[in-house]
């Protein structure tokens, strides 16, 4: 199926696009300036290049089970390049272009993604927390760092991800409706890509869209293309403007697919037929869409493509090397951090480790 | 000493894994009670794990169906099935996300039957993926039985071979309480075991001693069996005879086999994944030193998981999970005492 015989979608119904499908120019009063075009374009493809090699990587066993994301890269980039140095980011273990765009390093990342203990020491600076396994706990956290943000009058915002059907789980409720409550600056990006795992959408509730549920909790709700960048970028854009403002939060719904299985250890075949996530991904495919319009503009070549993607490989190789030196993990480290000071019986346990390492 | 089971003569078996034992077991509770449901998230589809492979497809969508997903409204949903006379069993997808549940499970689910005095009894099964060993990442490998058991009014279940698993399902569907049932994932591809084909139950409450010693008893449950008949085999070259007590139900509680074991052994080592600190054995060391002390010849020793999170995939795992080799030691501790 090509872009040109793309039949409409009705889960799109009522979203902001910027740029159609095929990268014909929709809005344009919201296209952002030629800098910000090209950091969209550059963080989709970084994105995209690392998630397919995440995946090879994990075949090889140099990884453990990793949660793809590729195809919904616009929904993270757009959203994370809208933000300012010093805003927070809470991402759902499918958040690692976030991770990106927030300049996690790829090293950090893939160790993250091994189960290494470097790999969870975010660096403070980043404001970005580590991927969030169970699902909806984000979101009241949001609320708390937005509340702290407030009162200190920073001007920051904490905006949280999460899946479609991480907004059935009570503290999805519970989180979004304590950030009105408080007029907390945070922003709630549902990233709506159709499944939770072999679950649609429509099995998690009766509701028509998602974002309709901002009015029941006091806040405005915004629909949006999540395979479309520049909508994505605006959209979240504004929804911190508002919150810099003290109007407080906003939820926001981006519609995307998810065109791959749900983790490097899920048979999509065993749930679903692939017909609608090979239509999403060969006519919505966000990186070919931004890419016609810059190439429309003259603002992108070939050539240009190249040099990201081979800058990207080269990045990538460094940063597994770098991985695979990070320093073996020593028992310590599955007691330290667990308190300021480890508790007496704690280095007993130590001790019991260390032992153990010299028995074998 | 084999509990006695009500497994009919003549009846045929086949060679299953774990997985597919819990799946045979759903489908003959499906089958011999329209009351029975079954719900979960991605339970439909069989599960993330396809304990309900195929089910869906036989007993239709009103009976096997997926839920949103929210474990306390899974938790809640079974409750109000359980309250209208519905025989539920539910499914949390890994027992590390049971955490939302807990309020359902504490205050309402244990608490029923008596803040009804007996008019509102729950006859509900809640399943539940647990434990490690198969690098699975940051939650997926929780063991949260002892949060469970803490909690008054419910039973808990944990086999550790396709023939408990398949006979103690079959008599947790049948119980008159709240039944949590463990199941551990390391065991669910890689034991396989001789199954019969039909109905039949292993009561709860009846532990089974999966090797008879005479040295020292083990006691454990789910997955830490294998590795605890894996050890006690070691020992046997060293000449010392491990009697292995597969627990099978922490609650109720063996206790007879335990006491008939730690009679004859006088050593005690328990073993399990969870946490030391309010882990099971916590319990059961408090158990054996109340009734049994005085047969004690040595420090009752635990072998279990650190008090520390379980940790994720391959990087550190191998140092977490109680191993062969850890119970071999914690074995020759209290033989050597
Ligand atoms: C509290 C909790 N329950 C269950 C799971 C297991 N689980 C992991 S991902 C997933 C589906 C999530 O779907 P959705 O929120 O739509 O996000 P997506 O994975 O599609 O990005 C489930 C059930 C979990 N991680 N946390």
């Amino acid at each position: 199926m090509t872009a040109a015989t793309l039949l409409p979608d009705p889960r799109l119904e009522g979203t902001l696009s910027v740029l159609a499908p095929d990268g014909s120019l929709l809005r344009p009063d919201l296209v952002p300036d030629d800098e910000t075009l090209l950091s969209l374009y550059t963080g989709m493809r970084r994105a995209r290049v690392f998630d397919d090699r995440a995946m090879v990587l994990q075949r090889q066993g140099k990884l453990g089970v990793y949660p793809c994301f590729g195809g919904m890269e616009a929904t993270q980039v757009g959203a994370a390049t809208a933000l300012e140095h010093g805003d927070w980011v809470l991402p759902t273990y499918r958040g690692t272009a976030l991770a990106m765009v927030r300049g996690m390093s790829l090293a950090h990342i893939l160790l993250a993604w091994r189960g290494h203990p470097a790999g969870y020491q975010v660096d403070p600076e980043l404001h970005i927390l580590p991927f969030y396994i169970p699902i909806a706990n984000q979101i009241p956290h949001t609320a708390g760092i937005a509340l702290a943000e407030k009162r200190r009058g920073t001007g920051r915002v904490a905006m949280a991800f999460i899946g479609d059907g991480g907004t059935s789980e009570g503290d999805f409720h519970v989180g979004v409706n304590f950030a009105g409550a408080f007029g907390a600056p945070a922003i709630f990006v549902i990233e709506n890509n159709g499944w939770a795992i072999s679950t649609p959408t429509s099995v998690q509730t009766a509701a028509k869209n998602l974002a309709s549920r901002a009015e029941g909790y006091g806040m405005p709700g915004v629909r949006v293309d999540g395979n479309d960048v520049l909508a994505m970028y605006h959209v979240t854009r504004e929804a911190a403007e508002r919150a810099r403002r003290g109007e407080g939060p906003t939820l926001i719904e981006a519609i995307t697919y998810r065109i791959l299985p749900h983790t490097s250890s899920d048979d999509p075949g065993r749930y679903r037929e692939e017909t609608e996530a090979q239509a999403w991904k060969s006519g919505r495919d966000p990186g070919k869409r931004l890419r016609a319009y810059l190439e429309s503009r003259g603002m992108w070549s070939e050539a240009q493509e190249q040099q990201v993607m081979q800058a990207m490989e080269a990045e990538i190789k460094a940063a597994m090397l770098l991985a695979d030196q990070a320093p073996e993990i020593l028992p310590e480290a599955l007691l330290e951090h667990i308190y300021a000071e480890p508790l007496p019986e704690m280095l007993e346990q130590l001790e019991e480790i260390r032992a153990l390492g010299a028995l074998e | 000493m084999t509990a006695t089971t009500e497994r009919q003569a003549g009846q045929k078996s086949k060679t299953m894994t774990m997985v597919a034992a819990v799946n045979d077991a759903l489908r003959i509770a499906l089958e011999r009670d329209d009351k029975v449901m079954l719900f979960g998230e991605d339970v439909g589809m069989g599960g993330v794990f396809r304990a309900s492979d195929n089910l869906q497809t036989l007993y239709g969508e009103e009976r096997v169906f997926n839920t949103p997903l929210s474990e306390a409204g899974i938790m809640g949903l079974a409750v109000g099935l359980g309250i209208a006379g519905e025989k539920p069993i539910a499914e949390l997808q890994f027992a590390g996300f049971i955490y939302p549940a807990l309020e359902q499970i504490n205050a309402q689910m244990g608490r029923y039957r008596q803040r009804t005095q007996g008019n509102f009894p729950l006859s509900i099964v809640v399943r539940a993926p647990y434990g490690g060993g198969i690098h699975s990442p940051e939650m997926h490998a929780d063991s949260p039985e002892g949060l469970v058991a803490a909690v008054p009014g419910v039973k808990i279940v944990i086999p550790s071979t396709p023939y408990d698993a398949k006979g103690l399902l079959l008599a947790a569907v049948d119980d008159p309480d709240p039944v949590f049932f463990f199941e551990s994932i390391k065991l669910y591809r890689s034991v396989k075991g001789e199954v019969p084909e039909g109905h039949y139950t292993v009561p709860l409450g009846k532990a089974r001693i999966a090797r008879e010693g005479s040295d020292c008893t083990v006691l454990c449950y789910g997955g830490m069996v294998e590795v605890c008949l894996e050890a006690a085999a070691a020992a046997e070259g060293a000449g010392l005879s491990v009697e292995v007590v597969d627990l099978r139900s922490l609650v109720p509680l063996d206790l007879e086999t335990i006491a008939a074991s730690v009679q004859k052994t006088g050593r005690v080592v328990i073993v399990h994944e969870a946490t030391r600190r309010m882990g099971f054995g916590a319990e059961l060391s408090a158990i054996i030193a109340e009734r049994y002390i005085e047969y004690l010849h040595a420090p009752i020793v635990r072998v279990t998981g650190w008090d520390a999170p379980y940790p994720p995939f391959t990087a550190a795992e191998h140092m977490y999970r109680p191993d062969a080799a850890r119970v071999a030691s914690g074995i020759r501790k209290v033989v050597e005492y």
